[in-house]
């Protein structure tokens, strides 16, 4: 009936302004990470990522996109929610900061803490987490990645096609400067 | 049918089968869920270390599979009672079932097992509302394949039945 489709491993949703972008605009290299906060190998890539962007600061820049695995991760969703009700007041890069620095402290006890801590009021964004405000936000990032082939977290996409190399900095200094070289 | 590169190809007709699925035990198989589409996840074990668990991945899609009314089935040879532990450690609600005894039986008929390992290939099936095959991809045992593929073959699957209608 129809021919076998490629399993393909490119980022399918362009980067825009809604998205969560650190680095310059006129970056030639953009790495696109889909990341679970809760998520230990993605806990293992954010100093490397962090690295990475110092030390090439004229050609990468980083967007972040939710990928919350929930079924193993039960407050995977909770801080992804978090960090978007962070975003929509300007915080989002403290807030994904403060998670990824703090990743055994993400149950709601903590995570208020750390709301605070990022300088922002807790119990308004504690009422729009429980409301489910921004879960619609966290589920479009998370389906557009599993269009895109993300298979896992961390899943990288490097100017649009998926990293499938390692996370540790020499790795991603390679792929982005392969990148940047192309 | 043992070789991997034999996996059953599109337009053939899905072979029938029920297998014991966990939490319960209770046989399933595709053709409970006529009418729906039906992925087969075939993978080699439970517990086997894929970067990026795919069960896992693919109950956390659930809400997407939900849109098309899909039904996923898990397939390895292991026995009910480790599919039951690994459902439970990963929170995963479909169905694994335990191609267990006779071990890779129904793996084998799909052209979806691997004779030297003994366990299943990491294998994706996709049945149409009718059980017949409408797509099927084979990935090296070490690659988790995700599932765009499998929502791109449900995106034409639904597409098709558009123009049908139409």
């Amino acid at each position: 009936m129809t021919t076998p489709l490629q399993v393909t491993a490119r980022l399918r949703d362009p980067v825009t302004a809604d998205d969560h972008i650190r680095g310059p605009a006129d970056a030639a290299v953009t790495i696109v990470e889909y990341g679970d906060f809760q998520c230990q190998f993605c806990g293992a890539a954010y100093p490397n990522l962090h690295e990475l962007l110092r030390q090439r600061a004229d050609t990468v820049r980083l967007v972040y996109r939710y990928f919350p695995i929930a079924n193993v991760h039960p407050y995977a969703e909770r801080a992804a929610e978090t960090a978007e009700a962070a975003a929509v007041r300007g915080r989002f890069w403290e807030m994904h900061d403060w998670l990824y620095e703090h990743q055994d402290q993400l149950d709601p006890v903590h995570l208020s803490l750390g709301v605070e801590q990022v300088g922002l009021p807790p119990d308004e964004l504690n009422a729009e987490v429980e409301n489910r405000t921004h879960a619609d936000r966290v589920r479009r990032d998370f389906v557009g990645g599993i269009r895109s082939g993300v298979n896992g977290t961390p899943t990288l996409f490097v100017n649009g096609v998926r990293h499938d190399g390692g996370y540790d900095l020499p790795d991603l200094l390679t792929a982005a400067d392969a990148a940047a070289n192309a | 049918m043992s070789d991997p590169n034999g996996l059953i190809q599109p337009g053939r007709t899905a072979p029938d089968f029920t297998l014991p699925a966990t939490p319960d035990g209770a046989l399933t198989g595709p053709q409970q869920f006529r009418g729906r589409p039906v992925v087969l996840a075939f993978y080699p074990a439970d517990w086997s270390p894929v970067c990026g668990d795919q069960m896992s991945l693919y109950q956390s899609a659930a809400p997407v599979f939900a849109q098309y009314q899909a039904v996923v089935l898990g397939v390895s040879v292991d026995s009910i009672w480790s599919h039951r532990a690994f459902a439970e450690s990963r929170g995963i609600e479909f169905p694994l079932l335990a191609d267990f005894e006779p071990k890779g039986e129904v793996s084998r008929r799909y052209g979806a097992y691997q004779p030297q390992q003994g366990e299943a290939a990491r294998a994706l099936v996709v049945l149409d509302p009718t059980g017949t095959v409408t797509w099927s991809h084979l990935s090296p045992p070490d690659v988790n394949p995700g599932a765009d593929g499998i929502f791109d073959a449900l995106d034409q699957l639904a597409a098709d039945r558009k123009v049908m209608a139409g």
